[in-house]
């Protein structure tokens, strides 16, 4: 077993620690730096309710160890309101009525994110592609789909420049 | 310390490989004890479950330059590191090798895929993974670097008869997946029937052909998923069509042989009989698909 002292930039702020090499880097982010924020849902690398943006790809943190993310740039969910105003995609899935239990949220708006970063105008049926690794067992996806449409529109017209989380895209 | 019924997997030493030749050295160093870490999407879930427990991981995600596309001299070359994501997107495979972006998109989810690596997806050597049947269709190789230098296997030495089990040794790496460029009137395609988005697939079929001039079949490939122990390249089928039109006769025909060649297993995707008779429904769906790819159809 081996023990490693890691760096890693959350939502801009750095944080350091050391890790054993198998600890899951979602287990790290909530148990250690208690950003709850992010959910674990399913174990099994299926529901994407643990997504975050790793180095601006939207990334399974429970499928990730937390080593692995020495010295890149993440982003959870917690980086979305900046100065006490929501994202666009948080207002979207608040105007759309895009939640119901909440579990799924977090992970479903990271993955929005990084859609809508590397297609900022998608069809529907782009939208129902790009969240298919994302599971929700309430709303039956049709206000989730009406809440990215939302955001993207409002993100389109006010062009604004996604909240860093390195490159962007992919 | 974390509490609860999260899986947590057993120990293990983490090292981290810059260069090929690194992750070659260290290989050589902790042989069947260590395991290459890649896109770490299938390899994580089974160390969580505890199905697999090396004492040592090598990282090779941070060494440069094994993540590339590239066609060059008649053949397509992908670097093992290279992220489904990447077949998804790429211009080059869809518009000349779009029986790869069928399978791509098959993979897993999108969110998995940006991590997820071809060269993975070959190296755990699951018969339910997408890309063995369609590189069998293909008639690809792979490039193993170990201590003595490269070696090229083709995918059918590659795979062995057990599951899980490639011909790799203990301290080689793969880094290169080669398929050859389209020649004229050569096309394919990859049809997987799944419950749902990410689950493996009941049945899969991929299947490759090339007409001569006279519209009749010189080469055949036909490899199926997730139907027995290891991926299975259907040679009688393939063999069946070699020399004749790709006619409804033919393709039906070569299904039934297809549709005999696997060797499905009743479980919760379906019945054994139920899986066997799509293997014959989704081959000639993908011989259909790759004679329209051929001609220019589509």
């Amino acid at each position: 077993m081996s023990t490693h002292h890691i760096t890693v930039t959350i939502n801009g702020t750095p944080y350091e620690g050391d890790v054993e090499s198998r600890t899951l880097l979602v287990h790290w982010i909530r148990d250690t730096l208690r950003l709850t924020g992010t959910h674990i849902g399913c174990d099994t690398t299926s529901c994407g309710a643990c997504t975050i943006l790793v180095d601006g790809k939207a990334t399974k943190s429970c499928t990730m160890f937390a080593v692995q993310a020495h010295g890149r740039q993440l982003m959870t969910v917690e980086g979305l309101e900046q100065n006490d105003k929501l994202h666009p995609i948080q207002e979207g899935f608040h105007q759309e009525h895009a939640l119901q239990c909440g579990y799924c949220t977090p992970g479903m708006m990271m993955t929005s994110l990084a859609l809508l970063q590397r297609n900022p105008n998608p069809t529907e049926h782009e939208i129902r592609v790009g969240i298919s690794g994302n599971l929700c067992r309430c709303t039956g996806y049709v206000n989730i789909v009406k809440a990215i449409q939302f955001a993207a529109e409002k993100m389109r017209a006010t062009e604004q420049v996604p909240v860093s989380a390195g490159e962007g895209g992919e | 310390m974390y509490g609860g019924d999260t899986l947590i997997p057993g120990s293990f030493d983490y090292l981290v490989a810059q260069s090929v030749n690194e992750a070659v050295a260290l290989l050589d160093q902790h042989g069947e004890d260590a395991k290459i870490l890649a896109g770490g999407q299938s390899l994580i879930p089974l160390l969580r479950f505890r199905l697999a427990g090396p004492s040592v991981l090598i990282d090779i995600n941070r060494i440069n330059g094994l993540e590339y596309i590239q066609e060059t001299d008649g053949t397509l070359h992908i670097g093992a590191l290279t992220r489904e994501a990447e077949l998804d997107s790429s211009s080059l495979i869809r518009d000349r090798y779009p029986i790869l972006y069928d399978t791509s998109i098959m993979v897993a989810d999108p969110v998995v895929r940006n991590w997820a690596t071809v060269g993975g997806n070959l190296a755990h050597a699951d018969p339910a993974n997408d890309h063995p049947a369609t590189m069998l269709a293909l008639g690809a190789s792979v490039v193993a670097m170990g201590p003595a230098g490269e070696r090229v296997l083709s995918i059918e030495d590659f795979f062995t008869d057990m599951p899980f089990e490639t011909a790799l040794r203990p301290n080689e790496v793969l880094t290169e997946i080669r398929v050859p460029a389209p020649i004229p009137r050569s096309g394919g395609a990859y049809f997987k029937l799944e419950r749902k988005v990410g689950d493996y697939a009941i049945a899969g079929v991929a299947a490759y052909i090339t007409l001569d001039n006279n519209g009749n079949v010189s080469y055949a490939g036909i490899g199926l998923t997730n139907v027995g122990p290891v991926p299975i390249k259907a040679r009688d089928a393939e063999h069946s069509l070699l020399g004749k039109p790709l006619d409804d006769a033919s393709i039906h025909q070569a299904a039934d042989l297809a549709a005999a060649a696997a060797q499905p297993t009743s479980d919760t995707r379906g019945p054994a009989e139920y899986k066997r008779d799509m293997v014959r429904t989704l081959t000639v769906r993908a011989l259909r698909k790759a004679r329209a790819r051929a001609t220019g159809g589509e």
